[in-house]
């Protein structure tokens, strides 16, 4: 019997919304915003990902986990992936369930409005309290910043925001 | 180029760019200089690692530093792309001579050495960070424009995240000279220094025209005007000299032997077994 593709296609879907990213268990690389475009040719899956930050360490490993899980499918036997530069990762790619994700794990969604270099600030993920403060805009990921709940006396982490970059 | 003769003037792919010989070879060029840039002084600032003057310092400039190497790489592979060999390969197996970086950012981060008595100094780093960063930023916005659509496009990328690392050290150099003093006279200094070594990193190098015409990238007058105008409404005039190039013409594959040292340490492991995947 033959699968229709989009079939095929939604079930991939389905498992990308499970496939997490190896520094944020319990947010998938879909909720990240991270999947652009899934094409199935007979058995074969062709996947294209926008990588969040240029020098994240852990693309390799995504790439890896999104074919082995990808595989597992009856109706794919060879998933190929590849990361494209030509659509730029934003933090407004990141949907409203990986947002909620990103807050049980401890850190914030990154701020709605903001203007590249300059300061920004974002709720407590725990308390939901406006009232912190930015310890570090770097953190222990390039994506991450370091912040610090002075209701709830909680540190916490957010993700940077990252939007276009618009030249003069 | 023949009166009647119909110019490419922008190119979608790697494989429209290899059909055009001298096109290529002005692409290859700068991407070298964005990749060898990024690459050198990401590995000056790793060997800071654990020796910054404060634990925040050490995670935010160990963070830029990572994400710059990941640049680097980024460049590498769009070589990589153009048939030039593979990105690891071009990172650890080039020889200084091949290098497109300017001298400028390959000296070394001060006296001693990491695994001995590292007497490095900070104001050599956030000096030398900041006018890198601001003239990446400024390299960067006019490679947005670039006939090469995958450059144009690793800049809009890049610029992305750039503003970040510009930002971080510009904060530093704005907070040392108001605090004056030590502080402030050891970065006059090593601003002073820098004015006579910059014009190095501003510049396209020997196929500037080339680049030029093929509409890579602007000018270097229009890179050197922008990021002494940027430099100089946040730390004022530095100096009535000219801007030199004292140590040499990185660009044009002169090189000190702080660069031959800075690479075979740098490869020290991965030639311990060049098969392996680390």
């Amino acid at each position: 019997m033959k699968v229709p593709i989009e079939e095929t296609n939604k079930k991939i879907y389905n498992v990308l919304k499970h496939v997490d990213d190896p520094e944020l268990p319990g947010v998938s690389v879909f909720d990240l915003g991270m999947v652009h475009k899934v094409e199935v040719s007979g058995k074969g899956a062709f996947i294209t990902m926008i990588p969040t930050f240029t020098g994240c360490p852990a693309l390799d490993i995504i790439a890896k986990d999104v074919k082995v899980a990808v595989e597992k499918l009856a109706e794919i036997d060879c998933c190929k992936v590849e990361f494209s530069y030509r659509q730029p990762w934003t933090t407004d790619a990141i949907t409203e369930k990986g947002k909620e994700q990103l807050k049980k794990h401890g850190v914030s969604p990154p701020p709605e409005h903001y203007t590249p270099g300059e300061e920004w600030s974002v709720d407590c993920p725990f308390c939901k309290s406006p009232f912190t403060s930015m310890e570090n805009v770097f953190g222990p990921t390039a994506c991450r910043s370091i912040l610090y709940c002075k209701t709830c006396k909680n540190p916490f982490e957010a993700m940077k925001p990252v939007v276009k970059y618009l030249v003069n | 180029m023949e009166r009647g003769q119909k110019i490419m003037t922008h190119f979608e792919n790697a494989e429209q760019a290899k059909r055009d010989p001298l096109y290529k070879e002005a692409l290859t060029e700068l991407l070298y200089q964005f990749a060898d840039d990024d690459f050198i002084l990401a590995f000056r600032g790793s060997e800071w690692l654990g020796l910054a003057p404060h634990i925040e310092e050490d995670v935010a400039f160990s963070s830029i530093t990572q994400n710059t190497m990941g640049h680097a790489t980024f460049f590498y592979q769009l070589l990589e792309e153009l048939g030039e060999g593979d990105a690891d390969v071009l990172a650890h197996e080039r020889g200084p001579e091949s290098r497109k970086s300017a001298v400028y950012l390959e000296k070394e981060n001060g006296d001693g050495h990491y695994l001995d008595e590292p007497f490095y100094d900070w104001a050599l780093t956030v000096v030398r960070h900041y006018f890198y960063e601001e003239f990446k930023q400024v390299k960067l916005e006019l490679a947005t424009r670039s006939s090469y659509q995958p450059l144009a496009d690793a800049a809009q990328k890049v610029l992305m995240e750039q503003p970040y690392h510009l930002a971080h050290w510009k904060m530093w150099v704005k907070q040392l000279l108001a605090a004056g003093g030590e502080a402030e006279e050891r970065l006059r200094a090593r601003m002073v220094e820098a004015w006579g070594e910059f014009k190095d990193v501003l510049e396209l190098g020997p196929k500037a025209k080339q680049m030029a015409d093929a509409h890579l990238i602007a000018g270097e007058d229009v890179i050197e005007t922008q990021w002494v105008e940027r430099v100089e409404t946040t730390v004022g005039k530095i100096s009535k000299q000219q801007l030199g190039k004292k140590q040499g013409s990185g660009r044009s594959g002169e090189h000190t032997g702080e660069l031959t040292i800075a690479l075979k340490t740098l490869s020290e492991v991965y030639d311990t077994d060049r098969t392996a995947i680390w």
